[in-house]
């Protein structure tokens, strides 16, 4: 049990860092783009591990109780929230930076666009 | 065959959302019947939007490529956040938008494609051209050798993903 907490309380570490330098990178990066890059890629990392966290304290418990322990709920559905959060997450950043783009939003300090003016209709 | 994938499929997110509910296995009686009722109204519901028109990805050795490609995909993905995460305390951030050619045939494999490339931190997809399947990407860290040629290299942006979808999907 000792040895589990441990590993639970670098999980709960590393995802607190990675959805600190989220925060602290969408107050710092010049643009809507590179904005999205650190409010969704790190707190995605960021969320990740804390819901490994819970999968990881759940789960012990659940084998320690044996198979009709209440926690077996509790993990498994944070393994559906970790599923889903990964496809929302990517699904949603794609529909802000495209809506972005279209709507004339220019990357800050882009050293390449190759979109630039390119006039895509469906 | 369609109404079958999609009753079964429909029928075993239910029975994952509802264990520990008794002592049937993992389940209790009530939670088996109503589940499977369930998933025969929603496979008749839903069955021409889920599954479009081939049967590709049941076949299991997709599914096992798959999660070889999992493990690869965490690895990098791991490493790229740490990369943002630097340049989120540094500030060094050199983006731009820049079009990669991965050749996918299918939207299967293109989605897989845009959804590795998203998570992966430091990369965007922004826009998808249907006719030729190119993609823009969004990169925050262009390296000046990619821009030299046109049809870009993809593999310092993306690795080998495309590679990876088409082997998944393709």
């Amino acid at each position: 049990m000792g040895a589990l907490n441990i590993v639970t309380y670098v999980f709960i570490g590393v995802g607190l860092f990675f959805n600190a330098v989220g925060s602290f990178g969408l107050n710092r990066f010049p643009d809507v783009y590179t904005r999205l890059h650190a409010a969704t890629k790190c707190t995605t990392f960021g969320s990740m591990f804390l819901i490994l966290a819970v999968i990881v304290q759940s789960a012990s418990i659940w084998v320690m109780e044996g198979a009709l322990s209440s926690q077996s709920v509790l993990s498994i559905h944070a393994i559906i929230a970790l599923v889903v959060l990964l496809i929302t997450n990517a699904t949603s950043a794609h529909a802000i930076a495209r809506a972005a783009h279209r709507s004339g939003e220019k990357p800050a300090r882009a050293v390449v666009d190759d979109l630039e003016g390119k006039d895509i209709n469906d | 065959m369609r109404f079958i994938v999609t009753a079964v499929v429909a029928y075993l997110l239910y029975l994952v959302l509802t264990i520990g509910s008794g002592t049937l296995l993992l389940w209790n009686e009530a939670e088996l019947i109503i589940g499977a009722i369930f998933a025969l109204v929603v496979a008749a519901l839903v069955k021409n939007r889920y599954l479009k028109k081939s049967l590709r990805m049941l076949n299991p050795v997709r599914w096992f490529i798959w999660l070889i490609y999992l493990f690869l995909f965490f690895f990098a993905m791991a490493q790229a956040n740490v990369d943002v995460a630097y340049r989120v305390i540094t500030g060094r951030i050199n983006p731009g938008i820049v079009k990669i050619s991965p050749r996918l045939k299918n939207d299967m494999s293109l989605t897989l494609l845009a959804n590795s490339i998203t998570l992966t931190p430091g990369t965007l997809s922004v826009d998808v051209e249907e006719e030729t399947n190119d993609m823009y990407i969004h990169w925050i860290n262009v390296k000046p050798d990619v821009l030299k040629e046109m049809p870009r290299d993809y593999h310092p942006i993306c690795n080998s993903f495309p590679d990876w979808a088409r082997r998944i999907a393709g």
